[in-house]
């Protein structure tokens, strides 16, 4: 069934579960490889980024690889970017952790801090508020998505918050953006169920649409 | 609105196939791990934690099966715990599918290994489980609590709240809190054990132990659990996932 699907390319640089990425992408419909080889990544139709643990660790790991310049040209081609948590922190200007800041991808204007919560970190199923005109939260606007994280994005001002949607634990937080060919979430949609799956057929549709 | 209560059901696996004993002996064989999963996971399951009893090390690659099997299957959130000693354990855990990593026993033996899986992996993939009981025969501690091993067979004398604490400094990213005395009784949480351990840590606790009613859950959370745990009860239907939830709603909690 995923034979006719847009090509997807999860970036394996070492982190994490990728397992259940890859999986719930091909449910939705996506012809999914997992890979550390960049050339395949630049060629695909839509270029998965995932990231566990932590920042300064993980931008190590994705500077190793190329896939910082890989996400780089793709953005400035006009080809679809999917950041998943610590992959969507990456892809700003940088990260703070420990008192140490860490340069970022910088496709995405802003840095990422701890959050500030009696409980961290974050984890568990969250409510969002995503844009009106979300592609992404298309029919899944009212449901909540599995989050584990103590960092995060902080929301801009509603006023010019084009793109981004918002949750808060101890204080709002981004915990998606859709920007140009750049998307993200904080959360991990392939460990939110149905509504993860759901949020990820909306991006497959999104990279089919522009493949 | 606020992050939702989970509600966990835990699966024992020995050797592939889902195992709870009353108190940890005398088990009794509930099904196929995947095809409960998945049930699970239907029925509304949060998350859920895999106890890997399996004693031998060659059936322990029937845990990496199933955890595989498991992980192409079920979209939410998969721990694995039971026999995990070593760095490269976890990394195996991972490879196959699980997201987080129960450690117990072998952090107790050596605490450092909290801090190399954290550094290695993040904090995220670390849950600490703590196996603890009241003191009995003349050993004391400072909370009344001692951290037990071998299923809660074997005391150590180490204070179980202080334990807890010292996990939260060595980069655990949560605590799975399991009261030895409660378990299998069916007669509740120990609601004073969950809040002296709520009150020297600020990672998320899962409570476990005791739960045989729906309106055991809701104190539970009350007393600072952000998570509650069960097995038997939802294995053999006592107790339905979303009676559960129903019954926190209606406490005023919110749920999934």
């Amino acid at each position: 069934m995923t034979a006719g699907g847009p090509s997807v390319v999860v970036i394996d640089y070492g982190s994490g579960n990728l397992r259940s990425a890859e999986r719930a992408l091909a449910e939705v419909g996506a012809n999914v490889v997992v890979t550390s080889d960049m050339a395949a990544a630049r060629d695909a139709d839509g270029v998965v980024l995932p990231g566990v643990g932590a920042f300064a660790a993980c931008m190590a790991g994705i500077h190793d690889v190329g896939a910082d310049d890989v996400v780089r040209q793709r953005v400035e081609a006009g080809h679809p970017v999917l950041g998943i948590c610590v992959g969507m922190q990456v892809m700003y200007d940088g990260g703070r952790e420990h008192g140490i800041r860490t340069p970022g991808i910088g496709v995405l204007s802003g840095n990422v801090v701890q959050l500030e919560a009696d409980v961290l970190p974050h984890m568990g199923w969250d409510t969002v508020v995503p844009p009106p005109d979300s592609a992404l939260f298309a029919g899944v606007e009212d449901e909540r998505f599995y989050f584990v994280h103590s960092y995060a994005a902080r929301a801009h001002d509603p006023s010019d918050a084009a793109g981004e949607t918002v949750s808060e634990h101890g204080s709002r937080f981004v915990a998606a953006v859709e920007s140009g060919v750049i998307s993200a979430t904080q959360f991990h949609p392939e460990k939110s169920g149905a509504a993860g799956l759901r949020l990820l057929k909306n991006w497959v549709a999104v990279v089919a649409a522009r493949s | 609105m606020a992050v939702a209560v989970r509600v966990i059901p835990c699966l024992d696996v020995d050797a592939g196939r889902v195992v709870k004993g009353i108190n940890f002996t005398a088990l009794r064989d509930a099904g196929d791990p995947v095809e409960l999963a998945r049930t699970y996971d239907a029925e509304g399951a949060d998350e859920l934690v895999f106890l890997d009893i399996t004693a031998s090390s060659a059936s322990r690659e029937t845990t990496y099966d199933v955890v595989r099997r498991t992980a192409e299957q079920v979209f939410i959130p998969l721990t694995v715990g039971g026999g995990v000693r070593s760095v490269d354990d976890v990394d195996r855990l991972l490879r196959a599918g699980a997201d987080k990593v129960g450690v117990n026993t072998a952090a107790i033996a050596r605490p450092e290994l909290l801090s190399e899986i954290a550094t290695r992996f993040g904090n995220q993939v670390l849950v600490l489980s703590v196996d603890a009981r009241r003191v009995t025969d003349g050993t004391t501690t400072a909370s009344g609590y001692e951290v037990t091993t071998h299923g809660g067979r074997q005391g150590t004398g180490i204070d179980a709240v202080e334990w807890a604490a010292r996990g939260q400094e060595l980069g655990i990213g949560e605590i799975l809190l399991n009261s030895m005395d409660a378990d299998g009784t069916q007669n509740g949480f120990d609601l004073a054990m969950i809040e002296a351990v709520r009150a020297v840590v600020s990672v998320p606790v899962i409570a476990s132990g005791g739960a045989g009613q729906v309106e055991h859950f809701s104190p539970a959370v009350a007393v600072g659990a952000d998570a509650v745990l069960a097995a038997s009860v939802f294995h053999f239907g006592t107790l339905r996932i979303g009676a559960v939830k129903e019954s926190l709603r209606a406490n005023g909690y919110e749920v999934r």
